[in-house]
């Protein structure tokens, strides 16, 4: 009944960034790559109607399908777990390009410190800096390993920056093009943010400067600014997405195709080899057999995770004991910000996805945390996305929600609100981890994935400070009334906060903690690959696709390694 | 009265907001940092109308969903309520809030066509979200009533008869989860159905709101434009005469 394919040297399930730089790159050096993506084809001819915040913002036209498939969550193991039956916290992807199509483009590269979290925390502050319930690693790969990938993901997409940062890591070469428009709103920020001493810079833009031609021949084209990036795709082509980069370019060889709406259900195991994935064709209902020589995970950090639980790969991690690696070191990230009122009108529809500038003073270890009940820190950003009437109705906080004091004051503030905001990075907690949901089952009647998260005293303190700092920041920059956030409470699924979860398939040098080694190859599988923000041991202070693509660049590397020599790459 | 309709202390304004819970921006978040946005997800946006809805041509616009006068009737009130009729411009029922609202109804967002609908059902906490196993439709079907019968038993008359405070307590009521609803509270049928308001006042015209983009004139959104890279370096604001996408053929 279930029909067997043939037989290819590469399959990936999910055609993302992840899936799309392993197609690219695997199908370069000669192997036959297949990619299983359950959602449709689309590309740039696809966008051009989509300056339309109801059907693309609002009801997610671009996003994953949750009668089909969810997750379920709880915020600790006392409480019953309940699925998300409408997006909310994250926005997850589905189709040619994942989220992929509909990020904004903020493209950082996590810091050396945080490759290397562990070590140097306790170097630095000693063993007890934070309690043991946190659990912390080290990557297994330092920055100075990571780097060549940084800078070929960085080329593919034509990463647009300066180079005013003075926290970044080494770079071995300069930003591929020039920094985007600093507009007067960017200007307010850097000004502010230069009289208190800080170091602002350009956020680095995956929405172009200029036209581009990547080293693998893709055009890029340079961005317009029409306010419509994020929860959007790109209708000119401008934002580098894998549908205008390393798609066509997996195509090209001729050694690639893609198979669409294959929903992959288990990764088929056999000893310590896997063989393949069983997909069912969404649009017949039919079961099939993808065998193939090497298998790559390359769907989202939550299905990744799931995938491998539901083939009974790996040790399923256990709170109570801290035994197992599976579904551990799950992360997310806060967001402590400050509003503010001006009196004055801004050109706030105008914007790119990845406009802004940022400062990295209080981010990682950039500051000393000494006398702090907190490691890491945020990001700190204004950016110029470009405001939306739907989503952005800004009052002061004594003004009611609705009425005509709220029509008024909505209407007003449009164009006279602006917000700091932080990323804060989010440190891995024994009680925060994945599982599979006992009860709820998916539309192929697999369990879903069930989530267990709240934040943490660590998430609390570092809230609080970095809080401060976007109101100091905010006052500065002339705001009449300023609003900052309130103090961080339990994590709730309901607001959009932030599509930058982390961990479960963690990566590390020993197999009793973590998912895969540094070349994200599975210890219990040679020939299994899992690659995503899924391989973070925690999260950082910044978006993760840059720290993503460059996982994907390495791990593409050892994919063909095994290829031409098996065995284990660690 | 007006201090009765905050309805919310500061502290939950902040916490509906996403301050609370730390909004980031991944995605955009001038928007997200101040705001009042029940989470809608799921549908796609459907039965897209090709005619254009300027004032000359409103002929195209009928109700789908409702088929009951006056439960059209109430809603149209409710929405008028949330969003009024200033001298800035249209009110909800002026911008043709009340057919966005039927419209979407009848199709994905009222079916929860993309939403994940199996059971086993419970309460769960708020930090869970939307649990009802009613679908939006029949959330606003159940509100629509109920606001009818308070309406009845406190002023002896019906909703649409009232006077605006008499509403608004009413409404009020409802969004501070005083009235008894059916498998669903009633806060959250007033996030719905302001959140509906503000879609149809502000969601581009194909979907039969925003009649003549005024709702975007009030606000000075432009609506669909190609390309601001000539203006995003100007300091002064930019008055631009809004485009529907329905411009584009």
């Amino acid at each position: 009944m279930v029909k067997t394919l043939e037989k290819v040297d590469v399959v990936t399930v999910g055609v993302g960034w992840t899936g799309g730089i392993i197609g690219a790159e695997c199908a370069k050096a000669g192997l036959k790559v297949r990619g299983l993506e359950r959602g449709n084809k689309r590309g740039t001819a696809d966008y051009l109607r989509v300056h339309d915040e109801f059907k693309y913002a609002i009801r997610y036209e671009l996003m994953q399908d949750l009668s089909k498939e969810t997750v379920t969550f709880r915020n600790n193991r006392k409480m019953r777990a309940l699925p998300m039956r409408q997006m909310g916290s994250f926005l997850l992807g589905e189709g040619l390009g994942g989220a992929g199509t509909h990020w904004n483009g903020m493209t950082y590269r996590f810091l050396p410190y945080d490759l290397e979290i562990k070590s140097q925390t306790e170097k630095k502050y000693g063993k007890n800096k934070l309690s043991k319930e946190y659990t912390l690693q080290d990557w297994g790969i330092t920055y100075g390993e990571l780097e060549p990938y940084f800078d070929k993901f960085e080329k593919t997409i034509g990463l647009s920056g300066d180079n005013e940062n003075p926290f970044m890591g080494e770079r071995s070469s300069d930003y591929p093009t020039p920094p985007m428009k600093k507009t007067p709103i960017l200007k307010k920020f850097e000004t502010a943010t230069k009289k208190l001493g800080y170091h602002p810079y350009m956020v680095p833009s995956a929405n172009l400067s200029e036209s581009y031609e990547n080293p693998d021949g893709e055009r890029i084209a340079a961005c317009q600014y029409c306010g419509f990036c994020e929860r959007f795709g790109c209708e000119y082509g401008a934002k580098s997405s894998p549908e205008i980069t390393v798609v066509p370019t997996a195509m090209k060889t001729g050694n690639y195709d893609v198979r669409f709406h294959s929903n992959v259900t288990e990764v088929l195991k056999e000893g310590n080899k896997v063989t393949g994935v069983k997909f069912i064709d969404r649009q017949t209902g039919e079961e099939f057999i993808q065998p193939a020589e090497v298998v790559v995970l390359t769907s989202y950090v939550l299905n990744n995770a799931k995938l491998l639980m539901v083939s009974d790969i790996g040790e399923q991690y256990n709170p109570e004991t801290g035994r197992g690696t599976l579904g551990k070191n799950y992360a997310y990230q806060i967001g402590p910000g400050s509003s503010g009122f001006f009196d004055e009108q801004m050109n706030v529809f105008m914007g790119a996805g990845a406009l802004g500038m940022t400062i990295d003073d209080f981010n990682g270890d950039n500051f000393d945390h000494q006398d702090l009940d907190f490691i890491h820190g945020a990001s700190i950003s204004l950016a110029q996305t470009g405001s939306r009437p739907i989503l952005t109705n800004p009052v002061p906080p004594d003004v009611p929600v609705w009425g005509s004091e709220f029509k008024k004051a909505s209407i007003e503030n449009y164009s006279r609100t602006l917000s700091v905001f932080g990323q804060g990075a989010s440190m891995p907690h024994k009680e925060n981890f994945m599982s599979l949901d006992p009860d709820y089952k998916d539309a192929y009647g697999l369990p879903l994935l069930q989530i267990t998260y709240n934040f943490t005293e660590q998430d609390r303190n570092l809230h609080k400070y970095i809080t401060d700092k976007t109101e100091s920041i905010m006052k500065e920059m002339g705001a009449k009334t300023v609003v900052p956030g309130a103090p961080l409470t339990d994590y709730d699924i309901v607001p959009y906060q932030s599509t930058h979860n982390t961990g479960g398939t963690i990566m590390g040098t020993d197999p009793k903690e973590s998912v895969v080694n540094n070349y994200l190859q599975h210890w219990d599988a040679d020939n299994l690959f899992v690659v995503g923000a899924g391989n973070f041991p925690h999260n950082s202070g910044y978006n993760p696709t840059g720290t993503v693509g460059a996982l994907s660049y390495r791990c593409a590397e050892g994919i063909i390694k095994y290829s031409k020599n098996g065995g284990s790459l660690a | 009265m007006a201090n009765e309709k905050k309805g919310v202390s500061r502290r939950d304004f902040l916490k509906t907001t996403g301050i609370a819970t730390g909004s980031i921006v991944g995605g955009g978040l001038i928007g997200g940092l101040i705001g009042y946005n029940v989470n809608n997800n799921g549908g796609t946006a459907l039965e897209e109308k090709t005619g254009n809805t300027s004032k000359n041509d409103i002929s195209t616009r009928g109700r789908m969903f409702f088929s009951n006068d006056k439960d059209f009737k109430i809603l149209s009130q409710a929405t008028e309520r949330i969003f009024p009729e200033d001298d800035l411009g249209p009110g909800a029922i002026g911008l043709g809030v009340p057919y966005f609202i039927d419209n979407r109804l009848y199709g994905n967002y009222g079916n929860n066509s993309r939403e994940y609908m199996q059971g086993p059902f419970f309460a769960g906490e708020a930090t869970q979200g939307y649990q009802s196993k009613l679908t939006r439709a029949e959330i606003f079907t159940q509100g629509i009533q109920k606001m009818e019968s308070e309406a009845e038993s406190r002023f002896d008359t019906s909703f649409i008869e009232l006077d605006g405070e008499q509403m608004d307590e009413i409404l009020t009521d409802f969004q501070k989860d005083k009235i008894k609803m059916t498998g669903v509270s009633s806060e959250f049928f007033f996030k719905l159905l302001r959140q509906a308001t503000l879609e149809g006042a502000y969601a581009d015209p194909i979907y039969n709101g925003n009649n003549n983009m005024d709702g975007w004139r009030m606000k000075g959104f432009p609506g669909h434009q190609a390309a601001y890279i000539n203006d995003i370096e100007k300091e002064k604001f930019m008055k631009i005469e809004p485009k529907s996408i329905n411009t584009m053929h």
